[in-house]
């Protein structure tokens, strides 16, 4: 695994948006007239241009963070994400992010106590392949995600209130058109992970469960509703999708959180197999 | 719905035309103030000093720009409601005539801008490089001490926008369909 191959992928992840979510932006503005018409325009010619010149799509590059699938080698695999952060952050260039919570001191280079953050996730598909990938969120739709700590008795319905609830009450803050990831079940920090995980899948991937994937239509459908529109400025595109991921959880728990994603979904896949890299998008 | 091109500093006969959907293009100055720059900013005029930039009929930008060099490389607006606890008292100490920024602003902030003569205008959220296009060049820099995103940048634009007018000086605010479930 080489830490230029990283360096690389975050470049393609910040300046690109993957296709299909390109796809959706392109769609969302043959559907919308008016301001938010204009608003569609904006973000299309933004795309555009940010890949011509290979600018970071928005000047808020995110909080990075990688998932890993591998047998072994964990802190190598660390340290080697830890020097590519640090370096795309120089070369892409990304903005200073990270800060002391405390403080609000930025140390310049992404890095600092628990940074980047780094999820392992146990072995990949296949015993040799190292499998990352990488999300970069950016705070505005991050700050306006949520977790809910609902009664069982709720049931789904309480899962649907709970996705509704967030996102109006979100309202044009995280840049709509924005994905939705929902994490249900495991723990309160588990559900989190799960909304957040959800976010990797993409849009035109169905969830395999058929009962998920129809309460994920509905959702989107339901969202749509809101009217919320692109920037909040009204329309028929508030979400471009709503993605599940779940898990088995306490008897006397049901863990919900809501996990809102802007309108530019920087996410990546990569794969390395011994010294063959591919990027998956 | 109404189409201006201005130039900054704006002053308040302008300011009090334009109307809430109106989309405004700006040239001159940009002086990026988030976070961190609202409570500094606060803290000194409070004790009665001056700060080291004049803001009287300028327009601020709610932006942590990515900057690299001179160069501003992308600079979209950030969340403007982070600012709502600060604004009204910036606009009263300051004289500002313009907010840019985005997702819109609340009620205080409402009354400052219709009681001063200001507006307050929403860039394209996320459209970090469209904007970067239309900053020509970084004059000054105050307050890096804040980290890069906090700093002041004064920026010099041209056409920047386009930038909807979401709250104007009469005490209109744009319609948006929210905290509806």
């Amino acid at each position: 695994m080489r830490i230029e191959d990283l360096v690389d992928a975050i470049r393609v992840m910040e300046t690109e948006l993957p296709a299909d979510v390109e796809r959706r932006l392109r769609e969302a503005l043959r559907r919308e007239s008016g301001l938010s018409k204009m608003i569609m325009e904006a973000i299309i010619e933004n795309i555009e241009y940010a890949k011509e010149r290979h600018l970071p799509i928005c000047q808020d590059t995110g909080i990075l963070e990688f998932f890993v699938r591998c047998s072994e080698g964990h802190e190598v695999i660390r340290e080697k994400i830890t020097e590519a952060v640090k370096r795309a952050t120089e070369e892409v260039p990304l903005r200073a992010n990270t800060v002391n919570p405390f403080t609000r001191e930025n140390e310049g280079r992404n890095l600092g106590r628990f940074h980047p953050i780094v999820h392992f996730e146990g072995v990949g598909k296949e015993p040799d392949v190292v499998e990352i990938d990488i999300i970069a969120k950016g705070a505005g739709s991050e700050n306006v995600s949520a977790s809910f700590m609902l009664d069982p008795t709720q049931g789904i319905e309480g899962i649907k209130d709970a996705v509704l609830h967030a996102v109006s009450k979100a309202g044009a803050k995280p840049c709509p058109p924005i994905v939705v990831g929902v994490g249900v079940g495991g723990s309160l920090e588990r559900s989190a992970y799960f909304a957040k995980k959800a976010l990797l899948r993409p849009l035109d991937h169905k969830n395999p469960d058929e009962n998920l994937a129809k309460l994920e239509e509905e959702l989107l459908e339901r969202v749509n509703a809101l009217e919320i529109g692109p920037m909040g400025f009204g329309g028929r595109t508030t979400a471009m999708g709503v993605l599940l991921e779940w898990g088995n959880c306490h008897t006397a728990s049901l863990p919900v959180s809501v996990n809102i994603q802007c309108w530019a979904l920087r996410r990546i896949s990569l794969e390395w197999r011994e010294s063959d890299f591919r990027i998956l998008r | 719905m109404e189409i201006y091109r201005l130039k900054t500093p704006l002053d308040e006969v302008t300011v009090r035309a334009l109307n809430i959907g109106d989309v405004v293009y700006l040239s001159g100055k940009l002086f990026t103030m988030r976070d961190m720059a609202h409570l500094r900013a606060l803290e000194l005029l409070r004790k009665g000093d001056k700060l080291p930039f004049e803001l009287k009929g300028e327009v601020i930008y709610h932006c942590g720009p990515l900057v690299r060099g001179k160069k501003v490389v992308s600079a979209g607006p950030t969340t403007s409601m982070r600012m709502e606890r600060m604004e009204a008292e910036l606009i009263r100490l300051t004289g500002v005539r313009g907010i840019v920024g985005k997702g819109r602003m609340g009620e205080r902030t409402a009354e400052a801008l219709k009681e001063f003569g200001a507006a307050y205008m929403e860039f394209p959220g996320g459209a970090g490089a469209l904007a970067a296009k239309a900053i020509k060049e970084i004059n000054k820099v105050y307050w890096k001490d804040l980290g890069d995103p906090e700093a002041v940048w004064e920026m010099e634009v041209e056409n920047f926008g386009p930038c909807v007018v979401t709250m104007d000086s009469k005490g209109e605010i744009l319609k948006r369909k929210e905290n509806r479930h």
